[in-house]
């Protein structure tokens, strides 16, 4: 037990339940509001889309710190996205149209922000299918290759939710800002640039930044 | 039909009193909390008082009204943030005293109608009507207030006046969320002289017999239930009779997706989602929107020979 609590995977686990713990509370003491439907999918949407960001954040969170053991923590956060995104999936099915396929199907062609979130949904599928050891072993190459969906998916959620607010896009465009900064952030240029950042203030804290900033040190 | 006329329904009927006291005291712990969330913004002492002389009106529904609490927490009015919560949350900063209503254009009698004035105007009668959100969801409102053709009766409009227009109040002191540029201030609403003069277009100065609450449009609001809600302009401080069409808010906003009639049509859908269905609050399926929103016995004459897709 002592172990497990010192297991940081541990407490990351716990917090990605949070969201749901929540919606959970919040139905059984009667606080989801006048719509407690829209609430949900709101909810759950909004999770899937800080779920994305976070996963993508991961990569330059490593090249900022040099600490490449954060990698252990991103299926993970892949996986609870996979996880919001499917409640999310699930609460339009169920709850929105109650399992109706000719009005699903109707609302994904008629709605242009259904398509794209229904779209990025499914892109998701694989992804999660191929997130164990050994399906990354048997894929090799092609696993990076596959897993960078995740930039079209994360695009494809901004862009859900862009299109589907009626005016008020401030909250839709901050998450699309932050999505462009992080993909920005995997740039060449911008890798450098972090790499370089890191050497200037963090040259002693972790080792392997250390060993790197010697190493550009003698590129220049 | 689902109108039908009732001469002997009170508005105290529809809830029963001691749920009325139950609700009154949740909502003044409620604006205790947003008064303090707003540090030191009072609600308005105005909300929650019983009106007087209330008679029941000619126009009731056979379907079950939406609760007191989601009408006054969940709702749409930008004035105080694009959240549903927000008006609730936020309205408390505006002043609903002293209050006037201009009335300018058109007219043989311009002039300027103190609040109370208005209040008084003509007798207030409790009117039952659906509304439904262009967003997709719906209600069922007691309002009570009176018919808009009595004001308009005494303003006399001219030959030239066609179109009215209402202009809601634009003071980003009193309505924070006018601070963000979301739709250009002050909003604007217009209907034409006919609209304005059917019998079922309401001014509305209360809801489940009690004064309006600053968040729902107070002290003073249009209601025009065969149109999606945001065609039914809050807090009116000018009512201008007009030769053509004013540009109203969500035109200039969205031209594309908002037009000048917005009338409830599930046949004519959002560019971005279909109008065939809504959650009517408290609901967990779907139904199906009514044409005009159910009252087409009554306005459909308005539209005859007209092309409800191009004039959506």
């Amino acid at each position: 037990m002592g172990a497990a609590l010192r297991n940081p995977k541990f407490w990351i686990f716990g917090i990605c339940l949070l969201p749901l713990a929540r919606l959970v509370f919040l139905g059984g003491s009667d606080g989801l509001g006048a719509n407690p439907i829209e609430f949900i999918t709101r909810s759950t949407g909004i999770w899937t889309l800080v779920g994305l960001l976070l996963t993508l954040s991961v990569t330059p969170l490593r090249r900022l710190s040099g600490r490449a053991d954060l990698i252990r923590y991103r299926r993970m956060l892949g996986l609870f996205t996979f996880f919001y995104a499917g409640l999310h999936f699930v609460t339009y099915i169920w709850l929105d149209q109650f399992f109706d396929p000719a009005a699903i199907a109707r609302d994904i062609v008629k709605r242009p922000f259904i398509t794209v979130g229904f779209t990025a949904f499914v892109l998701l599928i694989p992804l999660a299918m191929t997130s164990t050891h050994a399906m990354m072993r048997r894929l090799g190459r092609r696993w990076q290759l596959l897993h960078r969906l995740v930039y079209l998916i994360a695009l494809l959620g901004v862009i859900h939710y862009l299109w589907l607010v009626k005016k008020d896009l401030t909250e839709p465009l901050i998450y699309g800002t932050v999505l462009i900064v992080l993909l920005a952030m995997r740039l060449p240029w911008c890798v450098t640039l972090l790499q370089t950042a890191r050497n200037r203030f963090a040259p002693a804290r972790f080792p392997i930044g250390k060993a790197l900033a010697r190493g550009a040190g003698r590129r220049n | 039909m689902l109108l039908r006329q009732t001469a002997d329904i009170l508005p105290s009927e529809i809830t029963p009193p001691e749920i009325y006291r139950e609700r009154r005291r949740f909502m003044q712990g409620l604006g205790v909390l947003a008064a303090g969330a707003a540090l030191g913004a009072a609600p308005d002492a105005g909300a929650g008082v019983k009106l007087a002389g209330v008679r029941a009106g000619a126009y009731t529904l056979d379907e079950d009204k939406t609760p007191y609490k989601d009408v006054t927490t969940y709702n749409n009015f930008y004035e105080f943030g694009t959240g549903k919560g927000d008006p609730a949350k936020n309205a408390g900063s505006l002043k609903t005293r002293p209050w006037t209503v201009a009335i300018e254009g058109e007219v043989g009698n311009p002039g300027m109608y103190d609040i109370d004035t208005l209040l008084k105007l003509a007798p207030l009668e409790e009117r039952v009507y659906r509304m439904r959100c262009v967003e997709g969801w719906s209600m069922v409102i007691p309002w009570v207030g009176f018919p808009l053709s009595e004001l308009i009766r005494r303003a006399a409009p001219t030959g030239n006046a066609k179109y009215v227009e209402f202009v809601t109040l634009n003071d980003p002191k009193q309505m924070p969320g006018q601070r963000s540029r979301v739709l250009d201030w002050p909003y604007v609403e217009g209907l034409r002289l006919d609209e304005a003069m059917h019998p079922l277009t309401l001014l509305a100065v209360g809801l489940y017999g009690e004064v309006l609450p600053n968040q729902n449009g107070a002290p003073i609001r249009l209601v025009v239930p065969w149109k999606y809600g945001f065609k039914s302009a809050k807090s009116i401080v000018k009512i201008r009779f007009v030769e053509k069409p004013p540009l109203t808010a969500w035109m200039h906003a969205a031209p594309r997706e908002y037009g000048f009639y917005s009338n409830v049509n599930p046949e004519v859908d959002h560019p971005r989602w279909s109008q065939a269905k809504e959650r009517r609050i408290g609901e967990f399926r779907k139904r199906d929107t009514l044409m005009f929103n159910g009252y087409g016995a009554q306005v459909a004459q308005l539209y005859r020979g007209m092309d409800l897709k191009k004039f959506f």
